[in-house]
């Protein structure tokens, strides 16, 4: 773990805001310094994740000592404040006759050229505009001239523009340049003529562009797929987890009756900040195709729909007295997994988890998870990155390491050099540049500051994946650094933890197995010979394979726990019910127990979850990190193989069975697709 | 076609000059226009690289002086005052007689390239009223008068 030195503590300056006495870091703007009294201020432009831009002055305040005009409280430091002439604290006033007259005029000027076409407008409900005007402006105004108008923006699939609402706050401009580092956006003009333009018309194509929907405070940037669907007030919004990567990114599931209508991000200080990427976003279509509503069995080679008794028994028939292997897929449950170990491991059968075949070491935390957690990474000083490709793996990830990047920090990769939007140190791409950093002990650098290393699973599914999992770890022992073990499967670190290995891994579990309970087991063929019983939400590779095969929730259908790639437990509430016939995954395993004799010892999730944490105590630790502690003696690396190291996603926007079934993500792939080899032409 | 290497190296320069690529984003642009008279997507591209700037960020630099030109202009810019001064002067029969033998209303450009018309407010020339600014150097002309645009146009005023 990172030591950083503390920092010294600043010396507080005693403020007064509205007659309240305050004490406060002079480093902060009078806006935080207000929002530390309790006191709210209107913003635009401001935001706390962006840089400070002053330009739309919705913040003004009075400042008595300051200059004898309204200040914008965002952009005036505490330290720039001056007391009185006999030593009187400065003081700050946000609702005085001055600042009334001052947010009525900002507010008279942004609604010139707004076209107040609220009622046709998505973002009614939910606009800052909207709700500023209503609390600090004024019911009239003196504008008689004609408005303006603006020529809309093509942004791609993703964004609608409408841009005549745009009151120049540059939110957007400001985030994919600084965040999404993929400066395609721009203020052009100036006054009157003031507009956003993407350069000579570009469509953008950062993976995270969808967040400057939520930014947009007015009606400019909307989302395209959710366009005229739904009010904010007709929505039931439920709190969840992203299960699109292992970043666990807190997501906000809006539903109008059945359907999924739109996903939005929360804050979550400690792993997504407030983004997400636009996987996450958009990939609700997927749960509305390709859905199993209905028990299937084969027969004759056909599959034929069934009755859940009729299912479940053929199922239990399968399983009894045979050798069961029970595989664990990218996107299941903790409940599910543990519920499934439970059931195959009952029946003298064994539990997977790890089928992309990475060198996960069973029990052993320190391992699987690593040592760092994500504010660990954004808090280092030097990053190394072995077989990842973070902007693909983890989006928002991506997003931090950039942010560390912003911050001064230096980052190293071993691996497939790609474009990650922030400058790095390609070390080599094969395994021979790994075993130099090991050989001299990782850097300098990085054994006196505070150092992160991150292995992708790309590094850990080759034959060798132990050794270069072992090289790594001997790396951040040697120079101090925290450890990462970055996921790409949602599932797998809830898995792990609920102890879903098996000797020899995915091949060993295999081995003579006579009967393959597949839940949610998507991304790998399993070979011929064995009966196979698919339990899961679309009709993806692993159904086509199936003889039985049981409907099961997606994720947004059920409550449930995941834990995310820094061994962060976390609970995704029930958004839905699962369409049709399907079922809880729990529920449907807990059913099959009883129909095979072998009834788990519970009768709802309560039970179920007091069952897992008596034998894993920390997945009660909801939205904590629980320390890892490295083993005394850290494992030999073994013999590093040849070449260079792979990544493990090939397309981003297909990585899973509900993003499969999504016509949007099967559309941004293919622009990705046509992009790129737009670029590798222009390269020849 | 690409910046000459010396006018690269000058842009490089002022890149130390004026300490820092964003501010000599403007020195830059002003430079690309005295050498080409206006500022295509290719140079601003080729500048915006060559700072270590996005090229939306140049756009936004260049799109917000209007003096900065990013569509092609004529050989000679004339920058026709319409302030005060020259207008209680008489500036709008000037104004008329350039247009009248020109051909060419505020913005356009002869058809010979060789003239670009554009108004400005107050070229700070109120002494020599009605006033212009004619050229890449930016040569002051006036008092003019609607019968002789000699000083402004030289041999194709008659």
């Amino acid at each position: 773990m990172s030591d950083a030195p503390d920092a010294p503590k600043p010396e507080l300056r005693t403020i007064v805001i509205d007659g309240q006495e305050i004490e406060v870091d002079p480093a902060m703007t009078l806006i935080q310094a207000c929002e530390q009294a309790g006191i709210e201020i209107p913003r635009f432009c401001y935001h706390e994740r962006l840089s400070i831009a002053g330009n739309c002055r919705m913040c003004l305040v009075e400042v008595v000592g300051g200059p004898p005009k309204p200040a914008a409280s965002c952009a005036m430091q505490v330290r720039d404040l001056r007391g009185g002439r006999n030593g009187e604290p400065p003081e700050v006033k946000t609702n005085s006759p001055m600042v009334k007259k001052a947010r009525e005029g900002v507010m008279e000027f942004l609604l010139i050229n707004h076209p107040l076409d609220c009622p046709i407008c998505d973002q009614g409900g939910e606009c800052d505009l909207q709700d500023q005007a209503m609390a600090y402006g004024v019911d009239f105004s003196r504008y008689r001239e004609p408005k303006r108008a603006v020529e809309d923006l093509d942004l791609g699939p993703l964004v609608e523009t409408h841009m005549t609402r745009c009151i120049s706050c540059t939110r957007c401009v400001r985030f994919i340049t600084e965040v999404a580092g993929m400066p395609e956006l721009g203020q052009t003009g100036r006054g009157e003529d003031a507009e956003i333009t993407s350069y000579l018309g570009k469509t953008l194509d950062s993976n995270m562009q969808g967040n400057i929907i939520d930014l947009c405070p007015v009606g400019a940037l909307v989302s395209k797929p959710y366009a005229f669907t739904a009010r904010p007030w007709e929505l039931t919004k439920t709190e969840s987890i992203d299960v699109m990567d292992a970043m666990g990114a807190s997501i906000r599931v809006d539903t109008k009756g059945r359907e999924v209508m739109r996903i939005l991000p929360r804050n979550h200080d400690g792993v997504n900040e407030e983004w997400i990427s636009d996987k996450t976003r958009f990939v609700w279509d997927g749960l509305r195709r390709q859905r199993l509503d209905r028990p299937y069995i084969r027969e004759n080679g056909r599959l034929r729909p069934a009755s859940w008794p009729e299912a479940l028994g053929a199922a239990a028939q399968a399983m009894q007295g045979r050798r069961v292997a029970g595989l664990v897929g990218d996107l299941a449950n903790v409940e599910a997994a543990w519920s499934l170990k439970s059931l195959a491991e009952g029946l003298g059968g064994t539990a997977e988890c790890r089928l992309d075949g990475a060198a996960l070491p069973a029990g052993d935390r320190a391992g699987y998870v690593g040592t760092a957690s994500i504010d660990d990474v954004s808090a280092a000083r030097r990053i190394l990155l072995i077989g990842t490709d973070p902007r693909a793996e983890a989006p928002v990830l991506n997003s931090r390491i950039r942010g560390a990047w912003l911050a001064g920090a230096e980052v190293s990769l071993i691996g497939r050099p790609v474009d990650l939007t922030y400058d790095y140190e390609h070390v080599g791409a094969d395994r021979a540049a790994l075993r130099r950093v090991l050989d001299a002990g990782g850097t300098e650098a990085m054994r006196e500051e505070p150092s992160v290393v991150i292995v992708g699973q790309g590094a850990l599914t080759g034959e060798d994946g132990a050794a270069v999992l072992a090289a790594a770890r001997r790396i951040a022992a040697q120079t101090g650094s925290g450890l990462m073990v970055l996921h790409t499967a949602a599932g797998r670190v809830g898995a792990m933890d609920a102890g879903c290995t098996s000797e020899g891994g995915l091949a060993g579990a295999l081995d003579g197995a006579e009967t393959v309970y597949a839940l949610g087991v998507d991304e790998i063929d399993i070979p011929p010979g064995p009966f196979v019983i698919y339990q899961g939400s679309h009709g993806d590779r692993g159904a086509h394979r199936a003889d039985v095969i049981l409907p099961g929730a997606a994720w947004t259908e059920e409550q449930a726990l995941f834990v995310n790639t820094e061994g962060r437990p976390q609970l995704a509430l029930r958004a839905g019910f699962p369409p049709g016939e399907a079922k809880e995954n729990w529920a449907i395993l807990r059913a099959l127990s009883a129909e095979s004799g072998r009834t788990l010892p519970w009768d709802s999730l309560a039970e179920l979850r007091r069952n897992l944490v008596e034998t894993v105590p920390f997945l009660a630790m909801v939205d904590q990190v629980p320390e890892n502690a490295p083993p005394e003696d850290l494992p030999e690396p073994g013999s590093l193989g040849e070449g260079a190291f792979g990544t493990a996603i090939g397309d981003f926007y297909l990585t899973n069975p509900v993003a499969r079934a999504s016509e949007l993500m099967a559309e941004l792939s293919a622009l990705a697709k046509a992009r790129a080899s737009g670029a590798a032409m222009a390269a020849e | 076609m690409s910046l000459a290497p010396d006018l690269r190296a000058a842009i490089e320069a002022a890149k130390h000059h004026h300490g820092g690529p964003r501010p000599a984003m403007l020195e830059a642009l002003r430079m690309i226009q005295q050498d080409h008279g206006w500022v295509s997507d290719a140079h601003l591209e080729e500048a915006a690289a060559l700072l270590g700037v996005t090229t939306a960020e140049m756009e936004d630099v260049a799109t917000f002086y209007s003096l900065i030109f990013r569509r092609p202009v004529g050989e000679k810019v004339i920058l026709l005052c319409d302030g005060a001064s020259c207008w209680l002067n008489g500036g709008d029969a000037v104004r008329d007689a350039v247009m009248a033998r020109l051909g060419i209303g505020f913005g356009e450009t002869t058809a010979d390239g060789k003239y670009t018309l554009v108004n400005i407010c107050c070229v700070g020339g109120c002494d020599h009223a009605p006033a212009a600014v004619i050229g890449r150097d930016r040569k002051l002309v006036g008092p003019l008068t609607a019968d002789d645009l000699e000083g402004l146009l030289g041999e194709d005023a008659r």
